[in-house]
């Protein structure tokens, strides 16, 4: 150990190319898990071999939403929501870009759940990185579209009363290609489902389970970030490949992860260039198999 | 910079405003549209998408006006000219993303073909309503830039003149245009390619590590770069500095968000354009923009025939106001007539920059649609006749 530390006086950050090294401390609180999806994400671009120069990185509001400011990529800090739809603009006008939104589960299914179901749809190449911790951190813990049924927040002092959305049942109901869920426990997983998605043509969407220590594990008193890490390690059960109908996540049950949807369907830039060269070679009128319309 | 032969169908046309509107988009060099279907603007999106393959634009139906602005940024960092249309209620949701179009510096355009509100109002007609909310709709402070044609001609023409200024000064424009212009049609010209001026977008030419996304030339505009390109930049819509990194300090929203507003402040004297006749002699001035100043320029002909000493200021750019321009008129003139299809909003402009030395006059909005050239006539005798100075806008029924 000492000859290692004489060997390199600074220390460098193993992701140090990947990251705006000038911009931190960062300004997450102790024992938050985004960091961790940010380290997973970080290794599964260079796991995938993505020339980090072709990559747009676009987050909206909340905690998760200062990804975009921390990572070493062409990024946008963009509006409460609306990250997927600037993300859309990027890809429709500049196809060759990778296109990457990271955000929380406030910013993508609340304010932004109309633009997550239409990207879906369309099958826009996207990877979206939902980072879920279950409530409204940066604003002090408010209720969630993914609060637990009963569990507290400071706008439902009672227990929540709203069923939570399953991420991972939107996201496949409404046409992703690739879904997969794991909390920020594990790590490993999380990269290879992040490098497996990076590669993958259409609209991809990996959950990340998060502890927030500071306002949900608080207010329903579950303990710190660290007791969390220990409540996944004993309730978080892998079955690859389930129904995304049974991913429902009551106050502190059983979290199913794993990967559960891994598809093919054709792509949005896909379909437009397959129309434009139907257009191009056969005239508007009579483009594509639509057979001609006089 | 000379227009892409390649967007510019050089003729004579007979195009609807909305058409003219695409033309010129294609003209200016436009190869991004993000849409949402809205009455009375449809035309352009149906225009621009049935010429995008010839030109090789891309285009894209959102779900909402709230997306179909954010794709047009997002669209408008890989280097391609954007723009989107809309009306009205569209116009409100797009709010949102016109104040992060201003605090991300991103050149894009936004045509408002206005029908009557507020809220549903009546979509398919004519009115000149959204006026103060293309200035200021959106949150905290900023200056745009609006343009409002009144003719086909004008549609094509001042839809280049709105991708010049936001390419020049990194805005997003508005083209504020009508219901009325948006379905008229007219002969229109369109130059040669060699004939259109177009602002090529302004780059960052220095080495890739010390670029600054928010560093600032001398008139207060900082230098773009395309996304892809290496230099992994980063931009916030919070307050932000140099670098882009958000800064939450009040000296920091000094700096960061003052030169938004004097970059189009201090420009304005070569940002305004106003289409001046007869001014120098007039005894009364009307102030008309868009589709309203056809029906004033007909009643200022009538009044002149009659004896009556009238000129005509034609905005141009209802954005930056041609402030000094009315202020010099209301020591010569003894009124201003400002016909508007709505309740008033760019009279409070003029009456405001009259400075009390002249009666200000408003003809609000015709009963069916369009403004009555007889109102107008009306107005401009009454102003006529009126000797002293009175405070306030004097409102014609």
């Amino acid at each position: 150990m000492e000859a290692l530390r004489t060997d390199s006086k600074q220390e460098i950050h193993p992701m140090e190319n990947l990251l705006r090294m000038d911009r931190m401390p960062h300004i997450w609180c102790p024992t938050c898990g985004i960091g961790i999806a940010v380290t997973a994400f970080t290794a599964a671009l260079e796991k995938a071999k993505i020339d980090p120069n072709t990559v747009s990185i676009v987050s909206g509001i909340g905690c998760t939403g200062r990804v975009a400011g921390y990572v070493k990529l062409d990024s946008f800090h963009t509006t409460h929501g609306r990250p997927i739809a600037f993300a859309t603009g990027i890809k429709v006008a500049s196809p060759k870009t990778k296109v990457v939104v990271f955000s929380g589960d406030g910013d993508l299914i609340a304010i932004g759940g109309n633009h997550f179901i239409h990207a879906a749809r369309r099958n826009i190449d996207m990877l979206v990185v939902c980072v879920n911790n279950f409530i409204y951190a940066m604003t002090g813990g408010q209720v969630a579209p993914t609060t637990p049924l009963a569990a507290y927040a400071t706008t439902s002092p009672y227990g929540c009363v709203e069923p939570p959305f399953n991420i991972p049942y939107l996201a496949d109901s409404s046409g992703a290609v690739y879904v997969a869920r794991w909390t920020t426990l594990h790590v490993r997983r999380l990269t290879n489902s992040l490098t497996e998605a990076l590669q993958k043509k259409g609209f991809a969407v990996v959950e990340a389970i998060s502890p927030c220590g500071m306002y949900y594990s608080r207010i329903n008193r579950l303990g710190d970030g660290l007791d969390m890490m220990r409540f996944y390690h004993d309730n978080v059960e892998i079955r690859h490949g389930e129904d995304t109908k049974n991913l429902d996540i009551g106050f502190q049950t059983k979290i199913i992860c794993g990967k559960f949807v891994d598809r093919e369907r054709p792509s949005y830039m896909e379909r437009y260039n397959q129309w434009l060269s139907d257009v191009k070679t056969a005239g508007r009128r009579s483009g594509g198999q639509r057979g001609s319309r006089k | 910079m000379k227009a892409d032969k390649n967007g510019v169908l050089s003729g004579s046309h007979v195009l609807s405003g909305n058409q003219a509107c695409a033309e010129g988009a294609l003209a200016a060099g436009c190869r991004f549209l993000g849409l949402y279907p809205i009455v009375p603007s449809i035309e352009i999106s149906e225009r621009f998408l049935e010429r995008a393959p010839q030109v090789g634009a891309t285009f894209i139906q959102m779900e909402d006006e709230v997306s179909a602005l954010a794709a047009v940024l997002g669209a408008s960092w890989t280097g391609k000219k954007s723009m989107t249309v809309t009306s009205g209620p569209g116009l409100s949701l797009m709010m949102e993303h016109l104040g992060l179009g201003v605090m991300l510096e991103t050149p894009c355009v936004i045509a408002d073909i206005q029908g009557v509100g507020p809220g549903l109002g009546l979509p398919t007609h004519p009115a000149q309503g959204d006026m103060m909310q293309a200035r200021w709709g959106s949150h905290g402070d900023y200056e745009i830039v609006a343009l409002a044609p009144s003719s086909p001609q004008e549609m094509f023409d001042y839809t280049i003149k709105a991708f010049n200024f936001s390419e020049r000064y990194r805005i997003p424009v508005a083209i504020m245009s009508d219901a009325h212009v948006a379905r008229l049609k007219e002969t229109v010209l369109i130059p040669p390619a060699d004939q259109i001026n177009v602002e090529p977008r302004r780059y960052y030419e220095g080495a890739k590590d010390s670029y600054l996304p928010f560093k600032r030339d001398k008139d207060f505009v900082p230098r773009m770069v395309d996304i892809g390109q290496g230099y992994r930049f980063h931009v916030t819509g919070l307050t932000h500095d140099d670098r882009g990194y958000p800064i939450m300090f009040e000296e920091c929203q000094e700096y960061n968000v003052h030169p938004l507003v004097w970059k189009i402040r201090q420009a304005a004297d070569k940002i305004v354009e106003v289409q001046e006749t007869d001014t120098d002699e007039a005894d009364v001035v009307v102030v008309s923009y868009g589709a309203t100043s056809r029906a004033a320029l007909k009643a200022i002909k009538q009044a002149r025939d009659s004896g009556i000493k009238v000129g005509s200021l034609k905005l141009v750019t209802v954005w930056p106001f041609p402030e000094k321009r009315v202020a010099e008129l209301a020591k010569r003139a003894r009124a201003f007539v400002v016909p508007e299809m709505n309740c008033g909003q760019v009279v409070l402009e003029v009456e405001r920059n009259t400075y009390g030395e002249a009666n200000v006059f408003f003809v609000p909005h015709g009963d069916n649609g369009v403004e009555h050239t007889e109102d107008i006539l009306s107005a401009i005798k009454q102003a006529s006749q009126t000797n002293v100075a009175k405070s306030g806008i004097i409102e014609l029924a």
